[in-house]
């Protein structure tokens, strides 16, 4: 527990009804670097703002909550300060490199000014915006023409000069992205070379920004679902989980144990497809193209299993609050076999090709790297940050869906190179394999659902059998699962690392808000400090092995 | 504006012959450029891969150069902020060209109807062929394929595509 912290700032704070501390505005960075300097909470979760005008008994229209956890990633604290009508409030950037975008997104979607902060502009939306979107007062779908894209120099310049040039003659400015094969899609980076060589580099991001947080605020929990399918599309069930798994927290209720089975085993199932394309994609940015096939055919077959079991290929919805839309098929047990079965054999098979082939390792060895200090500063978490060897996943450090009776291992790197990234992922799939079996071993029968019917929906029969039945479904199709108003974090271990859902409910069958804790967003965040004084080629790979997904970046 | 041999024989006997053998050849090497930006992409993937495998449809041959490429498949949602950079990069290619949108997204904003997405791809390029789904099945992308090369099956070389008239909302 944060001793110093409570020492230092009892007479300062209160304790609000969901467990937050709350502080007054002034004295935020002085308490956050108390608990990262006395108290170990060396990692800064997330951070968002709330705008509470709708909501009454608060001070002031505008707060902002800070999530970290401790050293050894055991324990999570939250921390609340309330913005007055100035609007703002101290940078924390000078503790937390990850605060940097962080604050921006704010200042982007709430208005929220940063003194100090190194460079606030604007993240998500683009530059001719006008207004703050996720304030309430702001219309859902008010749209706002871009015509012309930023051209980062207000970035670029002071960055050049930190690095001693003076003038941009002798370099050559390159912009990699955003329609570019290896920015897998939408990702722009912005680099000043000298030669072939990196000097400095600066990332846009904001190209997919869908509005998942503020269409999160006009649906009812089950039909933000299919949003979340849509964050990490790669392992879409993923989401589908962290999201229920977050709500269900609020709600407090416990799945039945074969639900719980049932999400470990599609849960690792999505990890291990979202391994797999991120190992193809980065092994064709290599021109490996035939690990390629290898690696991608898999996945194809686990498309096949997937659309059987849910309808769909690749977004899914499987899950509800609750529980999961359905049970599995008969038949679901050989062709998860047959799905692994080719899985081991296609990881085996583009193993075989690289692991010991000189030019993979000259170009992945000692490229891209990130220390574990700098990994912890800027947030990285799941792969990225294990390939660094630190030894954080949720499913042991803070362990759900009786995760710490699987016998699995951590895979942890030692340099924290592309390299090491690629092979954790290599051997995680292995892990995840391990675990499915073991589920499937362990699969309990009963119920797939909570049997509440105020937040699962009752049976078909009941529905058209007896009218409690039928009203049962009404409400709940029409006003959603009513989840009782709480502040809450929640996270789970998703393919790219901690995947959490920070939701404010109010009662009603419709959010509050709901924040992501999107892994991607801090790993990108750190990228062009791990290309600057690499080459071209290498910033390819390097950001091919942060697996950046746009959709769970941009939201 | 017709060049070459078919402005000096117009509508003759020949300009339809090399019409057709034109068309042919076109129809089976489409070089596509994707523009993929969400999750429609990662359904191309599939496309491009073994099972589906666009090659037999002529068209594997994926460019991401917008000059070397006449078929533009847009698979993902075009935000605001996007949507100056897909326009840029349909002006960059060079006629003829065609346009496949692909997904829910791409065609009408799909269930992002929010502040950020574009509500349709139309009201900033021309578009040949709509895809629906969310996303679109492999077969579904393959399928507009084909409704291409039946368009292209129909086009006469003395038709400027070039002078069609649209007039988007990013034009000035
Ligand atoms: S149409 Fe659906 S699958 Fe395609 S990009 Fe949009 S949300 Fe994603």
């Amino acid at each position: 527990m944060p001793k110093a912290f409570k020492t230092l700032f009892q007479e300062h704070y209160s304790i609000d009804s969901y467990g937050a501390y709350i502080l007054p505005k002034e004295l935020i960075l002085q308490a956050l670097q108390i608990l990262l300097e006395k108290d170990n909470y060396t990692f800064l979760v997330d951070m968002t703002a709330v705008d509470y005008l709708n909501q009454k008994n608060h001070p002031e229209r505008f707060a902002i909550v800070y999530l970290l956890r401790d050293h050894n990633f055991q324990n999570l604290i939250t921390l609340k300060t309330y913005i007055d009508s100035s609007l703002a409030t101290q940078s924390i950037t000078s503790l937390f490199k990850s605060a940097n975008w962080a604050e921006r997104e704010i200042w982007d979607q709430y208005g929220i000014h940063f003194k100090n902060h190194p460079n606030l502009k604007r993240i998500l939306n683009h530059k001719e915006f006008v207004g703050h979107p996720l304030r309430k007062d702001y219309p859902i779908t008010q749209g706002q023409l871009c015509h012309k894209s930023d051209d980062l120099m207000d970035e670029m310049t002071p960055r050049l000069k930190t690095k001693g040039y003076s003038s941009q003659e002798e370099l050559m400015f390159l912009n990699l992205g955003p329609a570019h094969p290896a920015s897998h899609g939408t990702i722009r980076t912005f680099v000043a070379l000298d030669g072939e060589n990196i000097t400095c580099a600066v990332s846009e991001i904001g190209y997919l920004h869908r509005g998942f947080e503020k269409s999160c605020e006009n649906h009812t929990y089950n039909q933000i679902i299919p949003y979340t399918d849509r964050l990490n599309y790669c392992s879409a069930i993923m989401n589908n989980i962290g999201f229920a798994h977050a709500v269900e927290g609020i709600l407090g209720v416990d799945l039945p144990e074969r639900a719980k089975f049932i999400r470990v085993i599609i849960g690792e199932l999505s990890r291990i497809i979202d391994h797999l394309v991120c190992l193809a994609a980065i092994l064709v940015d290599m021109g490996a193209l035939t690990n390629y096939w290898y690696l991608y055919n898999p996945r194809e077959k686990v498309y096949d299993l997937l659309s059987k079991l849910t309808g769909a290929r690749l977004t899914n919805s499987y899950m509800r609050i609750g529980g999961m839309s359905h049970d599995l098929y008969d038949g679901f047990e050989d062709d998860l076999k047959a799905c692994l079965k080719e899985i081991e054999q296609g990881v085996g098979e583009a193993l075989k090709l690289i692991e010991h082939n000189r030019i993979f390792h000259d170009r992945t060895q000692n490229v891209g790297i990130i220390t574990k200090e700098d990994a912890i500063n800027r947030g990285l978490s799941g792969p990225n940050l294990r390939a660094s060897g630190v030894p954080y996943d949720l499913r042991v450090t803070a362990p759900y869906y009786h995760y710490e009776t699987f016998e699995f291992d951590i895979a942890l790197g030692s340099v924290g190179d592309v390299y090491d990234r690629m092979m954790v992922r290599f051997e995680e799939i292995r892990q995840s394999t391990r675990i499915i079996h073991q589920a499937m071993q362990r699969l309990p029968g009963g119920a797939i659902c909570v049997e509440n019917h105020a937040i699962s929906l009752p049976p078909k029969k009941e529905v058209y059998g007896n009218i409690e039945g039928l009203m049962n479904q009404f409400k709940l199709i029409y006003e959603g699962v009513k989840v009782p108003p709480m502040e809450y974090y929640r996270a789970i271990e998703g393919a790219n690392g901690e995947l959490g859902f920070f939701i404010i409910s109010d009662g009603s069958g419709t959010p509050y808000k709901v924040k992501v804790r999107p892994p991607c967003f801090y790993a990108m965040a750190a990228y062009p400090r791990l290309i600057e004084g690499s080459m071209i080629a290498d910033a390819v790979l390097t950001l091919g092995s942060l697996n950046i997904i746009a959709g769970e970046l941009d939201r | 504006m017709a060049v070459g041999a078919e402005a000096i024989f117009g509508e003759s006997l020949i300009t339809t012959k090399l019409d057709s053998a034109i068309s042919w050849a076109r129809e089976s090497s489409m070089w596509p450029y994707i523009f993929g930006t969400a999750c429609c992409a990662i359904e191309f993937m599939s496309v491009a891969s073994s099972k589906y495998d666009i090659s037999r449809f002529g068209a594997e041959v994926v460019r991401f150069s917008p000059r070397q490429a006449d078929l533009l498949i847009i698979a993902g949602t075009i935000s605001y902020k996007q949507a100056p950079i897909l326009k840029k990069i349909y002006d960059q290619m060079s006629e003829p060209k065609w346009v496949i949108s692909a997904g829910a997204c791409a065609c009408s904003g799909g269930f992002y109807d929010n502040y950020t997405t574009m509500q349709g791809i139309d009201s900033i390029i021309p578009v040949d062929v709509y895809v629906a789904g969310c996303p679109p099945r492999p077969e579904a992308f393959l399928d507009a394929l084909l409704e291409i090369q039946k368009i292209q099956a129909t086009q006469s070389l003395l038709e400027d595509r070039a002078k069609r008239v649209f007039k988007g909302v990013l034009d000035a």
